[in-house]
């Protein structure tokens, strides 16, 4: 099988990841779109590492995937923490840095 | 009695007057002008001893020096504020206080009047010690100290009624007119600085030999503009007519006798510079010859007593200038009609101030006519003074006034026979305008209304002009007696032995003055005693008449010339700081705000808005690098 | 043409087979992420699209990140998710109804822009030769092969990486800590507080729901004494759920049998 078509899927999942971080309003949902990009961008890296055939590009996938597990662990916390402040765990209530 | 240290008196007298009465108020309202006079007349003392201590020494050691305190000392640049006094200050330290303190008294009985009374004697004092510097400073620093002063003092007193907007616009327009003159003083003194690097007298006449032709030129150049400023010469005269708005005394004191001679002074002073600079020295010829005909022909269609008398002083003063830049010979003769001149001057304008008394203020000479009989003294006074400037002999003016006629005729050559006719000419207008004034204020029949009541003034007003009036028959002969100031000044001067060119002997050029002063006379008699005079300018007069009244346009000129385009500069400067330059900034300003007011749209506050600018930002990468790979 | 016809055959591998039936799963459940309505159902199509990653992994020869997908990813991270889900509740920002406005358009523009020229990219580039796959590469085993390199060629980034996975602990617990600035109020202070509010309605406590209860459930308000219903009797998130009955259909003289008998 043609090793691009992954690449497609990728490219497919990270568009759909992108859109819903414009589109979905809660801050839970913003986030899982955002892990939704990073799998996508991983597929990537792990379908280039078997067409350059060496491991370089699981070890980047590797490392993407504990930064994501940092990024959601304070992610979450701060979700937590405006939502203790706001009541609200929508994005667009969080919206007072403004004109 | 007094030593060297005394010279510091002369100064320190009429200043701790002034001082005292402006710090003490109302307390000293019944005796500051006493304490005035007296201290006036203390600092005339001191000069009078001074003068015979001088006298009584050998004419190499009369200049003594008095070192008050170390005022700059910056490296090698050292001036004391240091007292000189010479065979040339002296003369100016005896008129200074002996017109002074006559005026002083004077002005006790012309002012008794103002409720001001204190604050007027207090300017005089001050006008005294700041003259008095500024003939007695050994550096042009400390001599423009002085200046200043004089400066000061003389805005003062001409708006000293400046309750009147017309009066205080005089003073202000005498001390703008001296500023011009000042900032040549300035510019004088840092030249010298720059060239020879030193300020006193002493020094810059020691040095001014090494000094460029060029450098000592500018100099010469830069003190004339002073002194035209000071003593109201072409082209910076326009002040000199509307200072008489103050009182009489102070026209008599400052703006005829002592302060507007201080150009003259300077001249005379700095003559080591003018001697080594022939092309300043013609300026100074030229600058007196045209002021001279100016003030004449401007004296001749004023029907305000003092300002046809403040005309008369600026071609006197004309005159001296004229003399003092004749080079050694004229000096004396310009210090000496400087003399003479403060007496008879003085003595009319107090005459002047004695006939306003009486006739309830009233300056126009046509509202006059007759006074004689009702102020006979005045007359007497007055006429004397009259004499005097006409040059009648044996009166003051003859002696002081045909030696710089005669000197302008020898200075050699066509420009010598220039002059000469122009002084001889002036001679001429002023013996018809002088002639007119005494006839108009005087002679003939009375033409002032009913109500006015002409009445001869009391014995204070009276006694220093009878003074002043002996001073106007006889000062001019005792100055000249054996050539008595010739030779007191002689050392002062670098006498170079001229081959005289008598073109013609003194006596016809004397016999020729007194010829233009007779028939200046006669005409003056024909239009103003034998014909009827009117009350009111006649206005259909020759277009000179006009152009004399309107002081030869001098205001006119110097409002289209210099106001006026003045104004149109300030303005645009104005426009353009507020339009280019604070537009500029405002400008950019305002652009920042509005740009950022733009931007700020884009500020929702947001999240999801900035992820989709994100995408569309990475949408644009993309696509540059979907086109640049195609 | 016979290239081409190999090349074919060749695709119709096992994995192909794996790919064409779980790739259009994965993009179907990624889609319905962003359409469904609650977070819930986002989170559970998620670890679905995580796990066929997962999938897709091990088919590529990524045995060790395979099932580090799925431990960590679908197991650690997307439990965090729930947990986190369960402790902000329901409210409406679930609701897809969007309030900004125009950005919805822009965003599926977007969308369709980006997509297309992702796509159109890699249709051009050219590798110029076959993939060289991993058999080489992980002829140690995946995993072994893998240590090598992160303990050899990237042991500064491993070490760089774990120091951030420290700073991370720290800062989530530094920032769920929350310490109380005003005492907790008492029962007493909360009894106050009701009386000294506006109007005394709320004074002894919020009616529960279900008072006028034809049928036993929460999302049924309680009525007035004049017989209104009394919205503020309903829980907030049922209301966020869109899970309440319309109060005004318990008003007295609405009441309906068919209503109920709907029910």
């Amino acid at each position: 099988m043609n090793s691009a078509n992954y690449l497609y899927l990728s490219a497919l999942l990270f568009t759909l990841g992108a859109v819903g971080v414009v589109v979905r309003r809660n801050a839970i949902v913003v986030f899982m779109c955002i892990e939704l990009m990073l799998n996508a961008a991983n597929l990537s890296f792990v379908t280039f590492s078997r067409i350059n055939g060496n491991l370089d590009g699981q070890v980047v996938a590797f490392f993407t995937m504990v930064v994501a597990a940092c990024e959601v662990v304070i992610g979450l916390a701060i979700i937590v923490t405006i939502y203790r402040s706001r009541r609200s765990a929508s994005v667009d209530d969080a919206s007072l840095l403004k004109r | 009695m007094f030593n060297t240290n005394s010279l510091v008196y002369l100064i320190g007298l009429p200043l701790f007057g002034a001082t005292f009465l402006l710090l003490a108020g109302r307390k000293v309202d019944k005796w500051g002008h006493i304490l005035a006079t007296v201290l006036s007349g203390s600092a005339f003392i001191v000069g009078v001893d001074q003068f015979f201590q001088m006298a009584n020494r050998a004419p190499e050691d009369r200049a003594i020096t008095q070192v008050l305190f170390s005022w700059i000392n910056v490296g090698t640049f050292n001036v004391d504020a240091a007292l000189l006094l010479d065979q040339l200050s002296i003369c100016f330290v005896l008129l200074i206080t002996g017109v002074g303190t006559l005026i002083h008294i004077y002005s006790i009985a012309y002012m008794s009047h103002d409720e001001n009374r204190r604050r007027f004697f207090a300017y005089l004092n001050l006008f005294i010690a700041a003259m008095l510097l500024l003939v007695l400073g050994n550096s042009y620093l400390n001599l423009y100290v002085g200046w200043e002063g004089v400066g000061l003092a003389s805005y003062l007193l001409i708006g000293f009624w400046n309750q009147k907007p017309a009066y205080a616009t005089a003073s202000k327009k005498a001390f703008i007119a001296n500023r011009v003159g000042d900032m040549g003083l300035s510019l004088a003194i840092m030249i010298a600085f720059a060239t020879l690097g030193t300020v006193s007298f002493a020094g810059v006449a020691e040095k001014s030999h090494t000094a460029s032709q060029g450098a000592l030129t500018a100099i010469g150049i830069m003190l004339l503009v002073a002194a035209t400023g000071k003593s109201a010469q072409f082209p910076l005269q326009a002040w000199l007519g509307d200072a008489m708005a103050g009182p009489t005394p102070v026209s008599a004191l400052i703006h005829a006798a002592t302060m507007v001679t201080a150009g003259v002074y300077l001249i005379v002073r700095s003559n080591f510079i003018f001697d080594a600079a022939p092309t300043a020295q013609l300026l100074v010829v030229i600058i007196g010859a045209i002021t001279l005909m100016f003030g004449a022909i401007i004296g001749t269609a004023k029907d305000d007593i003092k300002k046809a008398l403040a005309a008369s002083t600026m071609s006197q003063i004309g005159y001296m200038v004229l003399a003092s830049g004749l080079g050694p010979v004229g000096y004396a003769f310009a210090i000496m009609h400087l003399l003479t001149h403060g007496f008879f001057k003085a003595g009319m304008f107090l005459g002047a101030g004695s006939v306003m008394h009486g006739m309830d203020d009233e300056v126009n000479m046509r509202k006059f006519g007759g006074i004689r009989l009702f102020m006979p003294i005045t007359f007497v006074t007055f006429g004397l003074g009259y004499l005097a400037i006409l040059g009648v002999p044996p009166f003051a003016g003859f002696y002081s006034k045909d030696k710089i006629i005669e000197t302008a005729f020898y200075s050699g050559g066509i420009k010598g026979i220039l002059i000469g006719s122009v002084a001889l000419l002036g001679a001429g207008i002023t013996a018809f305008y002088m002639s007119r004034l005494m006839i108009l204020t005087f002679m003939g029949t009375p033409r002032y209304t009913e109500d006015k009541n002409p009445h001869e003034s009391s014995f204070l007003i009276l006694l220093p002009m009878a003074i002043l009036a002996i001073g106007s028959v006889a000062s001019g002969f005792l100055l000249s007696h054996g050539n008595a100031l010739v030779n007191w000044l002689s050392p002062l001067f670098e006498m170079t032995e001229e081959t005289e060119n008598e073109i013609m002997p003194p006596i016809v050029i004397s016999s020729l003055a007194l010829v233009f002063v007779a028939a200046g006379f006669a005409l003056a008699w024909k239009m103003y005693a034998r014909s009827a005079v009117s009350n009111t300018a006649p206005t259909d007069v020759s277009i000179f008449t006009k152009a004399a009244r309107r002081d030869l346009f001098q205001d006119d000129f110097n409002e289209a010339v210099f106001m006026r385009p003045g104004q149109l500069l300030t303005k645009t400067l104005v426009s353009t700081d507020e339009l280019l330059v604070d537009g500029t900034v405002r400008g950019i300003g305002k652009a920042a705000i509005g740009s950022g007011n733009l931007l700020r749209t884009t500020q929702t506050g947001f999240v999801r808005s900035y992820a989709a600018l994100i995408l569309i930002g990475a949408i644009s990468l993309i696509a540059a690098i979907w086109v640049v790979t195609q | 043409m016979i290239q081409l016809a190999i090349n074919t055959g060749v695709t119709q591998t096992p994995e192909a087979i794996l790919f064409w039936i779980l790739a259009p799963l994965a993009v179907a459940a990624a889609l319905g992420m962003l359409l469904v309505k609650k977070a819930v159902h986002s989170a559970l199509l998620l670890a679905f699209v995580m796990v066929t990653l997962a999938i897709f992994y091990i088919a590529q020869g990524a045995v060790f990140l395979g099932i580090v997908q799925v431990v960590v990813y679908t197991g650690a991270v997307m439990m965090l998710f729930l947990f986190i889900l369960m402790l902000v509740g329901v409210d409406s920002s679930d609701s897809l109804t969007e309030t900004i406005s125009g950005l919805r358009p822009i965003a599926i523009t977007a969308a369709f822009g980006f997509g297309g020229l992702m796509m159109s990219l890699l249709g051009r580039a050219t590798l110029g030769r076959e993939a060289i796959g991993l058999d080489a590469a992980n002829a140690n085993g995946n995993v072994a092969s893998l240590a090598q390199l992160l303990f050899s060629k990237y042991v500064w980034p491993f070490e760089i990486v774990s120091a951030l996975l420290i700073t991370a602990a720290l800062g989530a617990m530094v920032l769920a800590h929350h310490q109380r600035e005003i005492p907790r109020p008492t029962q007493r202070d909360l009894s106050i507080a009701r009386f000294r509010s506006g109007s005394l309605a709320t004074a002894a406590g919020l009616p529960g729901p279900g008072v006028f209860a034809r049928h036993n459930a929460v999302d049924v308000p309680a009525l007035l004494p004049d017989g209104s219903p009394a919205s503020a009797s309903i829980s907030e998130t049922l209301r966020a759920r869109g899970d309440m009955k319309d109060s005004s259909i318990y008003q007295l003289d609405q009441i309906n049998t068919a209503v109920e008998e709907e029910k």
